[in-house]
């Protein structure tokens, strides 16, 4: 299988300047992601697993090392690519699924689903019928599709948020701990759609409280405890 | 220890807004300082920074309403070439009427109070040649569909109307000709929280809907998460850090920059 | 030698009233105006034994370009024989021994204030209109130097508006005399308190206009020939008074522009306005040879432009 992603001496920490001091996240690591693969990220809390992923989506900055992901358009350091480059690669090969929906105000949950179809060039009308699937698909009901997810309890929004991450194949997915606050039936639907996403070339990089849920698509692990 | 990011190698696309090295004194008072930006085409650009950090500065240089005292801005489009800040008088209006869409926080710069708002809305289109009455009248009506406005007040003067309503007019007048770039320095501020929402919806969906290039000026830094795609923050007429919206909230760099995200409620 | 074959006799004024100099920069200026047509040059404007704003710019103008073989006309809104239409006509033959006629089709010259004659003129006539308020930008940009930029940039957006805002308000342009018009395609006038009725004489017309502004201390000039188009929407026609259907009723001159007299039991009859026309037409119908020259209207209706 062709790697999508080679990280070497990838080094991240913290400088908060109001209190003159650093925190070191994790130093030196190095991997190598195949498509298809699905990496587990271990380690106690405080670790720097989420701040991993994070890292590569470059949420966060890091200090020192590469992360060369191999795009449609060329070989590419995640870390030091240009934002608007990285944008482009946010909209149509890196995913990223966390915990939290980021809801807008006045924007209905099918609208917040199709949004990267729509980012990616779908028609309105096509894009929204895919959207009703995927939210049916993670046990959202019929009657919330055209609510404001604002107000939706957190297992609801963390559905459309499920949705939502996972309705475009990326090429990378980053998953932190998108199992939490699910219920049975979701949980099935978001294994189901991560197996079939990573038989189809998606490689994944995770964080899950209860890897139980994922043990069988798990092919490496990583513990980042120093 | 940071790392430096390289020169964009995947987007090919020219930035439609390239603003280089522009400094701007008056008097003994640098209100802008050595500042470059770039915004590409469909893509939001947010600037925060306190009041007097020069935001609101620059952003009139890019209406080509103030010129500096050094560098140069291009626009990557058809009509024009070379360093905007050079175009005479006359050129600068025909380019800041057919392309550049602004919304002004005070209303009272960008519209006349007196007259219809339709009738401000028909003024762009009137600049840009148009002599139909009926087309006016319609595409006045459509700019200000796009924006929400309750068309049963199409011909009242801004003046009788709330504050939410006539940014909407200000919205409806920018985008009347389909500008290429739409420049908003505090579009919200001062609006009741419930109409700031529906003026950010607005943009939210006409940027989606329309691409327009946007850059938007706001010390709010809740406006700026919920529309830009990129952030540059400013202090003191300097650039302290530039980066996409999410980095800038969740790992800031600078001081100044920890210190504002600190302070978001 | 003496001292007096040396010198020309004493006169108590210039001929002509004005003294050299200002009749000279006069001259430049109406030169400038020609050549720039419907922009408005400023001139000196000088003291004449007139109140400022009784025609003052159009007396300085017509002074200017007098000689003693010069036949002058000189009307007030139509009608030769106002007082004030009157005084200007004897003093301009006082100043220059030229002599005066109350028929448009005899003079050279025709100062006016607010109509332009029925009858047309010709390529040799020269028309000059007093202005009061030179400046059409005046009502929508109070600031002069701003208004100047904005005719040297053609900026005349704002204007558009004021008849969009009308056509919305009234749902008809409001705008009676003085209505602003595009000349030569570049410059926006406003021609004098004239009726929406004589502006479209002024287009592609055979005479020279010259306007002037005393008080203002403006020149501008529309030359033979030259395109007077007033600001109208594509799809909302221009609109001339309503006069066509109407008769004089001391003359019965059909389909010229009328003054409107009131009548003692509320009702009202009409006048037309044209004095000098009316005066012919009264002497035509009592079996007098006279000469009635081709008006711009026929049957109330403006034939279509050369």
């Amino acid at each position: 299988m062709s790697v999508v992603l080679e990280v070497q001496r990838l080094t991240k920490g913290f400088t908060m300047h109001h209190l003159n001091s650093h925190l070191a996240a994790f130093s030196d690591v190095s991997f190598d992601l195949h498509a298809g693969e699905f990496l587990l990220l271990k380690g106690h809390n405080g670790a720097g697993k989420s701040t991993l992923l994070r890292t590569l989506y470059r949420s966060y900055l890091a200090q020192s090392g590469q992360a060369l992901f191999h795009s449609q358009y060329g070989v590419i350091d995640l870390l030091r690519a240009a934002d608007v480059d990285l944008a482009l690669l946010r909209r149509s090969e890196i995913g990223f699924v966390t915990q939290f929906l980021v809801a807008r105000p006045r924007v209905s949950a099918e609208a917040l689903v199709a949004e990267p179809l729509r980012r990616a060039g779908r028609d309105a009308a096509s894009a929204r019928e895919e959207a009703r699937h995927w939210l049916n698909a993670f046990g959202v009901k019929q009657s919330l599709w055209r609510a404001y997810p604002t107000t939706f309890s957190g297992g609801e929004q963390q559905k459309v948020n499920l949705a939502r991450a996972l309705i475009l194949p990326q090429k990378l997915l980053l998953l932190d701990e998108p199992t939490a606050s699910l219920d049975a039936g979701a949980r099935a639907a978001l294994v189901a759609r991560l197996a079939e996403l990573k038989s189809n070339g998606t490689a994944m990089i995770g964080v899950f409280h209860h890897p139980d849920d994922v043990a069988h698509l798990i092919d490496r692990v990583i513990d980042l405890t120093p | 220890m940071t790392i430096t990011l390289d020169a964009p190698r995947l987007v090919k696309t020219k930035a439609l807004l390239s603003i280089r090295n522009v400094s701007k004194s008056y008097g003994s008072v640098a209100a802008v300082r050595d500042v470059s930006a770039t915004a590409y085409p469909g893509e939001v650009l947010g600037i925060v920074g306190e009041s007097g950090s020069g935001k609101s500065t620059l952003l009139r240089m890019m209406n080509l309403e103030e010129i500096p005292d050094c560098g140069d801005y291009t626009l990557d489009l058809p009509e024009v070439s070379g360093n905007l800040f050079e175009l005479d008088r006359f050129e600068r209006r025909m380019l800041c009427a057919k392309r550049i869409g602004i919304v002004y926080q005070n209303p009272h710069l960008g519209l006349l109070m007196d007259h219809t708002s339709s009738g401000n809305v028909a003024e762009r289109l009137l600049v840009a040649g148009e002599r139909r009455f009926g087309e006016l009248r319609a595409r006045a009506q459509e700019a200000l569909a796009a924006s929400e406005f309750p068309l049963d007040r199409l011909d009242d003067p801004p003046r009788d109307l709330s504050g939410g309503m006539q940014q909407r007019v200000q919205l409806a007048k920018a985008i009347a000709l389909e500008p290429a770039l739409l420049l908003l320095d505090e579009p919200t501020t001062g609006l009741d929280v419930s109409v700031q929402a529906l003026v950010l919806d607005t943009l939210k969906r006409l940027q989606q809907e329309r691409q327009i290039t946007m850059v938007l000026v706001s010390h709010d830094l809740g406006v700026i998460r919920t529309l830009a795609d990129r952030v540059m923050v400013m202090r003191r007429g300097q650039v302290v850090e530039a980066g996409l919206v999410d980095q800038i909230f969740q790992d800031p760099q600078h001081p100044y920059t920890q210190q504002l995200v600190h302070a978001k409620l | 030698m003496s001292l007096s074959s040396l010198t020309k006799p004493w006169q108590p004024m210039s001929y002509g009233f004005l003294d050299a100099s200002a009749k000279r920069e006069i001259r430049r200026k109406m030169l400038k105006a020609v050549a720039v047509p419907g922009c408005q040059m400023p001139y000196a404007s000088r003291e004449v034994p007139m109140a400022r704003g009784w025609g003052t710019g159009g007396l300085q103008v017509s002074l200017t370009l007098i000689n003693p073989k010069t036949c002058v006309k000189v009307i007030d809104q139509g009608a030769d024989d106002s007082v004030n239409a009157a005084s200007i006509r004897r003093f301009l033959a006082d100043v220059s021994g030229a002599p005066t006629t109350l028929d448009t089709l005899q003079a050279d010259l025709i100062q006016s204030r607010h109509r332009i004659p029925e009858e047309k003129l010709a390529a040799h006539q020269t028309l000059v209109l007093q202005v009061p308020n030179p400046e059409p930008l005046r009502s929508v940009q109070p600031n002069m130097s701003i208004a100047r930029q904005m005719h040297a940039d053609a900026d005349y957006g704002r204007m558009w508006l004021q008849l969009y805002e009308q056509i919305v308000r009234s749902g008809r342009v409001m705008q009676g005399a003085s209505y602003p018009a595009m000349v030569n395609g570049r410059h926006v006038m406003t021609p004098s308190p004239i009726p929406r009725w004589d502006v479209p004489k002024l287009h592609m017309a055979q005479h020279l206009t010259i306007l002037s502004a005393g008080r203002e201390k403006r020149i501008f000039a529309v030359p033979p020939f030259t395109r007077v188009e007033p600001l109208v929407f594509d799809d909302v026609p221009y609109k001339v008074e309503d006069h066509g259907d109407l008769t004089c009723n001391r003359s019965g001159a059909r389909g010229f522009f009328m003054n409107e007299i009131p009548l003692p039991d509320g009702s009202s009859t009409h006048e037309i306005s044209d004095s000098d026309y009316g005066v012919k037409t009264i002497r035509a119908r009592d079996g007098e040879t006279v000469e009635m020259g081709a008006t711009w209207y026929n049957n109330g209706q403006m034939e279509d432009a050369q």
